[in-house]
C-alpha cells in the first residue's frame, strides 16, 4: 500500500512526531511505500537542524534525517507554515533577507499543494497530531 | 487509482475554535489550494469547531485577524457541502441563525444562489465521513 503522512505537531512537545516516525518506519518495513511526508502546523519545526536534544533523548530531527536518507523519503515542509515559524532554507532566507537557514538535510520546502497531491496519489493519507 | 485526473471524496473535518490555535485558520489555507485540483470536497464542522462559522465575528480585542471572512468566500472556490454537526451545535446553546450564511452559485441552474451549509446529525456526518477517499483533520 502507499501511504501519505501527515505530521502536525512539532517534536517533543508533543508524541504526534514520534508516532508518526514509528508509524512510518513500521510501513516501510512492512513492504509499504511512502509517498511522502508533509509536515503542517507545528510540524514544520521537525524539519530544523538546530536542534540539540539532550544526549540521553532521541534526536527527533536527526532521526527523519536519516530515514529519509535511507529510503529516500520526501519529506516537505509547508511553505507558509514554514516561514511563519522561522525556518527557511538557503533560498528562502536569501529571498527574505535573513542571516541564517536552518534546514535539516532530508527536508525540502514546499507548497501546500504537496498535501493534496499526496492526499490523492496515496492509498491512505494518514495524520498524526492533534 | 493514483492517475493523473483522479478524483478523490476530499473531507476536511474542521474541530477547533477559531482562535487560540492555528488550526481553524491553517485549515481553511489547505483548503483554498486545495480548491485547485478539482477533487470533490467537503468540509465538516464539528466540536467548537461550529464556532469557526459564528456570525459577526470581531478579532478587536485579541489582536488577531478576523480571517472569518473568507468563509463566505468558499463557494466561489467550489466548496458546495459544508455540514454542520447539529449536537455540536446544540451543546454549545448555537442554532444555525448563529452561523454566517454560505451560499455557492449553480451554474447548472441560471447561476441561482444555494446555500453549501447543512445542518446533519451525528449518524449523518459519520455516514458521509465513511463515504470519503480522504479525510483531513484539523
Amino acid at each position: 500500500m502507499k501511504f501519505g503522512i501527515l505530521v502536525n505537531e512539532g517534536p517533543y512537545q508533543h508524541q504526534a512526531s514520534d508516532s508518526a516516525y514509528q508509524f512510518t518506519r513500521a510501513a516501510l518495513a512492512a513492504g509499504h511505500e511512502v509517498f511522502r511526508i508533509f509536515f503542517y502546523h507545528d510540524g514544520v519545526n521537525n524539519g530544523t537542524r538546530l536542534t540539540v536534544p539532550p544526549q540521553d533523548d532521541r534526536n527527533v530531527v536527526d532521526r527523519w534525517s536519516e530515514l529519509a536518507q535511507e529510503h529516500s523519503l520526501d519529506l516537505v515542509l509547508c511553505v507558509a507554515a514554514a516561514q511563519r515559524r522561522g525556518l527557511l532554507d538557503a533560498d528562502e532566507a536569501k529571498r527574505h533577507k535573513k542571516d541564517a537557514d536552518n534546514i535539516a538535510p532530508g527536508f525540502r520546502i514546499s507548497g501546500l499543494g504537496q498535501l493534496i497531491e499526496a492526499a490523492i496519489q496515496s492509498d491512505r493519507l494518514v495524520t498524526f497530531g492533534d | 487509482m493514483s492517475e493523473e485526473g483522479t478524483i478523490k471524496k476530499l473531507m476536511y473535518v474542521n474541530r477547533k475554535a477559531p482562535y487560540g490555535t492555528i488550526y481553524a485558520l491553517e485549515s481553511l489555507e489547505v483548503v483554498l489550494i486545495g480548491a485547485a485540483f478539482d477533487q470533490q470536497v467537503s468540509l465538516a464542522f464539528v466540536d467548537d469547531g461550529v464556532y469557526q462559522l459564528a456570525r459577526n465575528q470581531s478579532t478587536d480585542g485579541i489582536g488577531m485577524k478576523n480571517f472569518s471572512p473568507t468563509y463566505a468566500a468558499l463557494g466561489d472556490y467550489d466548496v458546495r457541502h459544508i455540514y454542520v454537526e447539529r449536537e455540536s451545535l446544540e451543546t454549545r446553546g448555537l442554532t444555525v441563525e448563529d452561523l454566517m450564511p454560505l451560499t455557492y452559485e449553480d451554474e447548472d441552474d441560471d447561476w441561482a444562489e444555494k446555500d453549501s451549509l447543512r445542518v446533519v446529525d451525528s449518524r449523518e456526518l459519520a455516514a458521509l465521513m465513511s463515504e470519503q477517499d480522504v479525510v483531513l483533520s484539523f
